[in-house]
């Protein structure tokens, strides 16, 4: 049973969101008609190309009839078959084009978020425990100075160190070419060229879980029940366990959905370093290639994550703690 | 006159403080060096970082001539990175200044009137914080064109908001001050309770924010000249990189790579630095505790 007002509250918070992927939405159709110039004559600028094929352009692309016309038929063909247009560069339906790219992403977001999450704490919570000692500080700037390098920074660096001058990982890409690598062995040659960009995004991504475990781990070490706890003798590393980690669980659990928007930012920068055949890498060829098409849904797809991360979080926080409701959106 | 005075005196013991602050100094120390850089470039051993040189030069590794060796057009590398540091300072300085001006604005106006009008501007700064930064960035940023002022104008369109809500949430916890509530009831108008009263108390605050929009900023030119959408008439740290990426050129060249990466990596932390030394002074209390 739902607690009491939680209906509401989620109502709220539901179309809240439906709401802002809605102006997203119109935010792309006016953004794309932004562009300096005519895209269709930009991208296909030859003379020798028919009038008759640059007005099918405009129709393919959904350039021709007036701006409303131009909305209308874009949110038709959005909503009613979920189409995101044609890519200028690829020749391929947009949506089609993205899709190919999502596992990729997501293989690498996981992994990096999963170990992150694992070591960030551990360190995190051990810094906590030990505040004010020279391993804290060392790790508690680290962790600022990590989290404040741009990713693809941190992406460069290891793959200087590592690819480049020890050579025990390849400079990019996600197989080698033409390996005609099968099985497991084709997975191994996919795990050796992941662990460059993981690596880069565990490092960038790390530091904001340390100091939320520490502060969370300081929180509780001035609790009552912890001095209780050790009155009775219970060992330092099992009071870090049951009460240290757990107390850490919810804002963990908060600043990964909260930050869907920087985990972005990240694997995009990382892709374009490693040439990750992801969504960030699919971003940077299409910055490249001008293929305002592919941009436009790309921004798309990482606005629906973001707002949907956010209202997921939103709603467990107002599932699990009635005093938010109270504070409405606040 | 007083006042200026007054200002110029409590920017005096920032500084002062700032360097009782370990990462204050490292800060100082690296923005002193970007300094130099930006007003001695001419004399530092440079030429013009743009011009391609003879075909003999390309890819040439560090020697006497080139300190830092030359890039695929035969270009200088100690330029370009001398250079690059007028590119940032100026995105970093400008976009800043701008951003920070227009959030403290709306944050003022948001925070003090509420009602419906502080209702909207609010809602506007949470659509626009709820947006994907980098996407958006990079999105407004191939729409616009490659130009410096284009990437100063993305700066500012996507993190205005971040000040904003900052500011606001300040401003409703003065306004509800008695000195704020004296000069109401004597008849202060909003203009001078605004400017007047609450604007000098959140003068701190601006100042803390000013050094994370900075940082900030030079962190968000580096990106997006990296992802190839720096302005083709200057070099900058982040389009040094993208030349390297773009030709696969990394492995012929590392002395290419490594002074951008050197320089962005300085001085984002350097900025970084300030911002938490900033924030570190300015709490009540860190005088004594130091025994200042």
């Amino acid at each position: 049973m739902a607690p009491k007002g939680f209906i509401g509250f989620a109502i709220r918070k539901v179309s809240g969101a439906v709401l802002t992927i809605f102006i997203i939405i119109c935010f792309n159709f006016v953004l794309f008609r932004l562009v300096p110039g005519d895209p269709v004559r930009m991208m296909f600028g030859d003379p020798r190309v028919s009038p008759e094929r640059i007005r099918e352009m405009y129709e393919q692309f959904g350039l021709s009839g007036t701006l409303w016309e131009q909305f209308t038929a874009y949110l038709r063909q959005l909503f009613l078959y979920g189409d995101l247009g044609q890519s200028f560069a690829r020749g391929a339906p947009v949506l089609e084009v993205i899709a190919d790219r999502i596992p990729q992403t997501v293989i690498l977001v996981l992994t990096a978020l999963i170990i992150a999450v694992i070591t960030g704490t551990m360190l995190g919570a051990i810094a906590g425990w030990k505040t004010g000692t020279r391993f804290d500080s060392i790790i508690i700037t680290l962790s600022l100075g990590m989290y404040a390098i741009p990713a693809f920074a941190l992406g460069i660096i290891a793959l200087l160190i590592f690819a480049f001058y020890l050579g025990i990982f390849p400079l990019g890409g996600m197989e080698t070419v033409q390996s005609g690598l099968t099985g497991w062995s084709y997975w191994k040659d996919v795990l050796w060229h992941m662990s460059l960009p993981i690596l880069a995004i565990v490092v960038w991504y790390i530091g904001e879980y340390v100091i939320v475990t520490r502060n969370a781990m300081q929180d509780t070490l001035d609790q009552d029940y912890i001095l209780a706890a050790r009155a009775k003798g219970l060992k330092g590393s099992a009071i870090l366990r049951r009460h240290a980690l757990r107390n850490a669980i919810l804002p963990v659990v908060t600043i990964t959905g909260v930050n869907v928007a920087f985990a972005v930012a990240g694997v995009i920068q990382v892709e374009a370093v490693f040439r990750w055949p992801g969504l960030g890498r699919l971003m940077y060829e299409s910055v490249m290639r001008r293929d305002y098409p592919v941009l436009q849904g790309l921004f798309l797809l990482f606005g629906l994550a973001v707002v949907l991360a956010n209202l997921t979080v939103d709603l467990i926080y107002g599932y699990i703690d009635p005093r938010i409701k109270v504070g409405g959106g606040e | 006159m007083s006042k200026l005075l007054k200002g110029l005196r409590s920017i005096r013991e920032v500084f002062r403080l700032l360097l009782t602050h370990r990462m204050g100094i490292v800060g100082i120390v690296v923005f002193a060096v970007l300094i130099f850089f930006t007003i001695f470039a001419p004399f530092l051993h440079t030429v013009d970082p743009m011009r391609a040189g003879v075909g003999a030069d390309v890819l040439q590794p560090p020697s006497s001539q080139f300190w830092l060796g030359t890039d695929h057009l035969a270009r200088d590398v100690w330029s370009q990175t001398i250079y690059g540091a007028r590119v940032a300072l100026l995105v970093g300085f400008v976009a800043a200044a701008v951003t920070v001006g227009i959030g403290t604005l709306i944050g003022l106006i948001a925070g003090y009137f509420g009602g419906l009008l502080g209702e909207v501007l609010m809602r506007i700064t949470d659509f626009f914080l709820m947006l994907p930064y980098l996407p958006l960035m990079i999105v407004l940023a191939a729409v616009l064109g490659p130009s410096i002022g284009n990437i100063i104008l993305v700066v500012i369109i996507v993190y205005w908001p971040f000040t904003t809500r900052v500011i606001r949430s300040q401003v409703l916890s003065i306004k509800k001050r008695a000195f704020v509530e004296a000069s109401r009831s004597v008849g202060a108008s909003h203009s001078l309770l605004i400017f007047g009263e609450i604007l000098p108390n959140v003068v701190p605050l601006i100042c803390a924010q000013a050094v994370v929009m900075v940082t900030w900023a030079i962190y968000a030119e580096a990106v997006l000249a990296f992802l190839g959408l720096g302005d083709p008439t200057t070099i900058s740290w982040g389009m040094m990189l993208n030349f390297v990426f773009e030709r696969g050129l990394i492995t012929m060249a590392p002395w290419w790579v490594i002074p951008p990466i050197v320089c962005i990596c300085a001085t984002i932390l350097a900025f970084t630095f300030l911002g938490n030394a900033v924030s570190d002074i300015m709490k009540p209390g860190y005088r004594e505790a130091r025994g200042l």
